[in-house]
């Protein structure tokens, strides 16, 4: 199981705590952790990632262990320590506007 | 209960205004969506217990919220928003073509025959339709193909803000688009007219009698004479006889004849209300004076109704979808600021009171009147 962080205005959407735990199949990559994400809470399909192209919406971001893992591919293995449910993978809103 | 239902989108939540009809004692609810903007909730007039809203956000994108109890609950629903087959260009701010890019809805129209189905207005702008309660949403594509390549954006955006129904027949609507202008539809949205005959928009556009490119603001109707439109433009007001066939303007002795809203006193086709605002680089009324200006001979002559309203030190907007009227005997009259108010006036515009004066700033304004 890996944990997700979520910011606020996602946490009201999905109607969930700060956290959510995810079960992964196949390979711990980023892209499985937002597919089981969004398979768990369909309300966040879009609210991540743009609908069609499946490409982080602009004003958000991923962090896991203190690296910025947003421009990192769908493909990139994830952390040993989030894939271990010690750390959480955070989906982040940008500080952006005003 | 007789009584009437505000539905209030602010740039931080919407909130749910309701009072019995003397409109004097009121009960507010929300936020509801705190920290989201909540650009338009509109209710079904088929069942007004179901209210739809558009939820947005600049970081996590565009929601749709469903109530089937009147605003008390609600359930997200449908929100991705496709553009038919290939989106296509517009045209950009520096003369060159732009993809068609999904930003956000501006505006729901539940309809008036069919609780089921909704209309959409997007930015970029396109016309969406549901008929399964908002779960899931096709464009229309017939309204992109009016020279969909000349139309571009606004300041605001490239947003498709006003959808009007004709009650009498429900394959006619009329919608405007910032800034391509003003269309109408004979067959339930499959294929469009542009109605912009008799705007003028000088240092605007190119050509100032364009066929489409201006900037509408806003559209109101009449239930009972659907052939006549009343119309806000970025500058001017006008009125169609024609269904938009032909324009013409009837701003007369307003102060200025920029402004966004409009709307038309439900009981009476020809009383029609608008808020001037200075001009399109300062966006507050006048002399820093609230002033409603009423027009009972549809247009031309027109008065300023202020009791109630500050008439001094007083620079709020009063965006497009910000005002509203309810339909009971004494007909109230609604509009939202930018700086968080919600008046009321319950004598057809005359006096106004204060309903709310601290939301964050309201983007829209739409009135139930529950029976």
């Amino acid at each position: 199981m890996i944990r997700v962080g979520l910011p606020e205005h996602l946490r009201t959407l999905a109607r969930t705590g700060p956290e959510v735990t995810l079960a992964l199949e196949g390979d711990a990559t980023l892209g499985a952790a937002l597919e089981a994400l969004e398979a768990a809470y369909p309300v966040l399909r879009g609210a991540i990632r743009d609908h069609g192209t499946l490409k982080r919406r602009p004003f958000v971001r991923y962090f896991a262990c203190g690296q910025d893992l947003s421009h990192e591919p769908a493909t990139h293995l994830l952390p040993a320590e989030v894939q271990a449910g010690r750390e959480p993978l955070l989906v982040i809103g940008a500080l952006a506007g005003g | 209960m007789t009584g009437v239902r505000v539905l209030v989108g602010t740039r931080k939540g919407a909130f749910v205004l309701t009072a019995d009809a003397g409109r004097s004692k009121w009960d507010v609810a929300g936020p509801h969506f705190g920290g989201w903007e909540m650009y338009h909730l509109k209710g079904s007039v088929v069942n007004p217990d179901r209210i739809y809203a558009s939820q947005t956000s600049g970081w996590f994108g565009q929601q749709v919220q469903r109530s089937d109890d009147g605003g008390k609950t609600w359930t997200p629903v449908g929100h991705e928003f496709k553009y038919d087959g290939t989106p296509g260009t517009h045209q950009w701010y520096d003369g060159t073509q732009h993809p068609w890019e999904f930003k956000r809805i501006w505006h729901f129209e539940p309809s008036l025959h069919d609780a089921d189905t909704v209309y959409a207005g997007a930015e970029d702008a396109a016309f969406f339709r549901s008929t399964d309660a908002g779960q899931s949403w096709q464009e229309l594509p017939g309204l992109r193909a009016v020279k969909g390549h000349l139309w571009q954006p606004g300041a605001g955006g490239m947003g498709l803000h006003t959808i009007v129904q004709d009650p009498a027949n429900p394959q006619r609507m009329f919608i405007a688009i910032s800034a391509a202008g003003a269309f109408r539809t004979e067959d339930g949205g499959m294929h469009w007219t542009p109605i912009n005959k008799g705007l003028h928009s000088p240092y605007q556009l190119p050509d100032p009698d364009a066929e489409v490119g201006h900037c509408v603001h806003r559209l109101a109707m009449h239930a009972s004479r659907p052939d006549t439109l009343f119309m806000q433009k970025h500058w001017d007001v006008l009125r169609s006889d024609d269904a938009g066939a032909s324009w013409r303007e009837v701003s007369g002795n307003l102060p200025t004849d920029f402004g966004f809203p409009i709307a038309v006193h439900p009981h009476e086709p020809e009383t029609v209300y608008v808020v001037p605002i200075k001009s399109d680089s300062e966006h507050y009324p006048p002399e820093g004076k609230l002033r409603v200006y009423r027009s009972r001979q549809g247009g031309e002559e027109w008065e300023a109704c202020t009791e109630g309203l500050p008439q001094r030190d007083c620079y709020v907007n009063i965006l497009r979808g910000a005002m509203s009227t309810d339909r009971l005997d004494e007909a109230g009259i609604y509009f939202g600021t930018t700086g968080g108010q919600v008046y009321c006036s319950r004598d057809g515009g005359t006096k106004w009171q204060a309903i709310v004066r601290d939301l964050p700033a309201v983007l829209s304004v739409e009135v139930q009147t529950l029976a």
